[in-house]
């Protein structure tokens, strides 16, 4: 009975503590919101920002994209090659990466590389109380941290994924053109005629900025809540990965079922 | 206007439910400088906190030049904050931001003073802690007693009317002791600011200091001059001030029976 009494009263303990994260991390998203218009005075805090989590991630986004674009056409080809129809990989390399791979993929790279910077440095901000002396200076760390690296992170996202299908495309190029020998005519006009704009390309911007608003906001959240110690910060580190890798995929299950089926 | 600008009136605050202050009172008075002491965990800088407003007593009330700090909404907290400067215990500078641009932050946020006289200003506060020629340094090239100077020129960039400082000697060798020591008189002084220092430091504080406050259990245990402290009988404050090991403030934490827990 005791046992029993147990599970129940550490599942609802473990309940209420994720519904007051959550509760918590959607506070800060509209503290944020009122904040920003403060921040976009001092938007050089932005820009700044935006070359911390979007240039700088570039390098990563720009080789991930070539490699997962070569292993597209690679085996985009072998498959299509069984059926006669290889010149379609030119489709299926700009499809899968416009729709899906694009987004999802810089989004994992980018909670991997500017997420964990995001929470890492909010988190020891706050351990070495550079938070709370601006608090003391009556700067709000909201309009003066959070704020610039939200709209920094909104705004990055959408271009490293597009940069992402772009450079992912040129990739399946090589691979498909230069290296098999398929079609060039083939490969780029096949493309042409069967990705649609709408459907396809906005489809997968709507969905890179979704990605980018959970990615952000979740590495702000963590950073932010991290008790200011070693231990904390770590942990936050390790949570930021996890909880955006998760939330993006399952939001892209989400976002593909509305928009593509 | 009273002579105190600050006052905490029947104080009690505790983080959950046990109480870390219990009924405390205490007056800090206008230009002088007034220390709290006492053991490490006592709840001395939670004093600070309580005075800044970034936490919010149990009951009771702190009053800074006549207004409830709890009571404020956040710009009246803000607009507060503006006439207090706080120096932390590791100095709390912006990593990401060289010495110059952390003593200019005050100035940039709540002035809109041109580039030029804020040069001129940060170069005064600089130099009045030494240190004007450390200006394009990153705190991370900074000594710890360095750093803990630009935290402190950073603290009195708007010229506050309140200064407080969070444990300034912690960690510190003799030679940064004694600057510190002589920097927050000086600038007290030549402010004419009400200084509070958190400390257990004996020798410093009591060598400058104009009015000392001794924390134990939660309450105010002691209070005085330098001078009537040195004089007391209270066996708490002999204790503290001569560094005995054991007296009221035990050696040995709470445990059982020492013969039981040996199993003997």
């Amino acid at each position: 009975m005791n046992k029993l009494l147990n599970f129940f009263g550490n599942l609802g303990f473990a309940l209420r503590s994720k519904l007051y994260r959550l509760g918590a991390g959607t506070r800060l998203f509209f503290l944020t919101l009122i904040y920003s218009a403060d921040s976009f005075k001092r938007i050089h805090l932005t820009i700044r920002e935006i070359y911390y989590t979007g240039v700088l991630s570039l390098v990563i986004i720009v080789v991930s994209a070539f490699f997962v674009g070569m292993v597209l056409g690679l085996q985009g080809y072998y498959t299509l090659e069984k059926y006669g129809s290889s010149e379609a990989i030119g489709v299926l390399v700009a499809l899968a990466l416009v729709r899906e791979l694009g987004p999802v993929v810089t989004a994992l790279l980018f909670a991997g590389r500017a997420g964990t910077a995001i929470t890492a440095e909010i988190g020891l901000m706050k351990a070495t109380e550079q938070l709370s002396a601006m608090e003391m200076m009556a700067v709000s760390p909201i309009a003066r941290i959070i704020a610039p690296r939200f709209w920094a992170g909104m705004i990055s996202m959408p271009i490293l994924a597009t940069i992402f299908s772009m450079v992912g495309i040129l990739g399946g190029y090589f691979i498909a053109v230069l290296v098999i020998g398929v079609d060039e005519g083939a490969f780029w006009s096949q493309m042409q005629a069967n990705v649609d704009f709408s459907n396809d390309i906005i489809d997968g911007a709507i969905k890179s900025v979704v990605f980018g608003f959970a990615c952000t906001i979740i590495a702000l959240f963590e950073g932010f809540d991290a008790p200011p110690t070693a231990e904390g910060v770590s942990r936050a580190t390790t949570r930021t990965v996890v909880i955006s890798s998760l939330t993006v995929l399952g939001l892209d299950f989400i976002l593909t079922s509305f928009m593509f089926v | 206007m009273s002579d105190n600008l600050i006052s905490i009136e029947n104080l009690s605050f505790g983080f959950g439910k046990t109480l870390l202050h219990k009924d405390i009172n205490m007056q800090f008075s206008r230009g002088k400088v007034s220390a709290i002491m006492g053991g490490s965990g006592c709840g001395k800088t939670t004093i600070l906190r309580l005075i800044g407003g970034q936490l919010t007593p149990n009951a009771g009330k702190v009053i800074v030049d006549g207004d409830i700090v709890h009571e404020q909404d956040r710009n009246g907290l803000y607009h507060m904050r503006r006439k207090m400067g706080m120096l932390f215990q590791h100095g709390a500078l912006f990593t990401d931001l060289s010495v110059y641009e952390n003593v200019a932050f005050p100035m940039r946020e709540h002035t809109n003073l041109p580039e030029n006289i804020i040069r001129d200003l940060v170069l005064l506060k600089l130099n009045a802690v030494g240190l004007r020629g450390a200006y394009d340094k990153m705190p991370a090239e900074l000594s710890g007693g360095m750093a803990r100077r630009v935290a402190l020129a950073r603290a009195i960039a708007l010229d506050p009317d309140i200064i407080m400082y969070d444990e300034p000697f912690a960690g510190l060798d003799p030679i940064s002791m004694a600057v510190i020591c002589d920097l927050i008189r000086t600038l007290n002084d030549a402010l004419g600011a009400t200084s509070i220092i958190v400390t257990h430091d004996v020798a410093e504080t009591f060598s400058f200091a104009d009015y000392i406050y001794f924390l134990a259990d939660g309450t105010v245990a002691a209070e005085g001059s330098p001078k009537q402290l040195m004089a007391s009988k209270l066996p708490f404050v002999k204790q503290f001030i001569h560094s005995e090991k054991d007296g009221p403030v035990p050696f040995h934490a709470d445990a059982p029976n020492y013969k039981t827990d040996l199993r003997l």
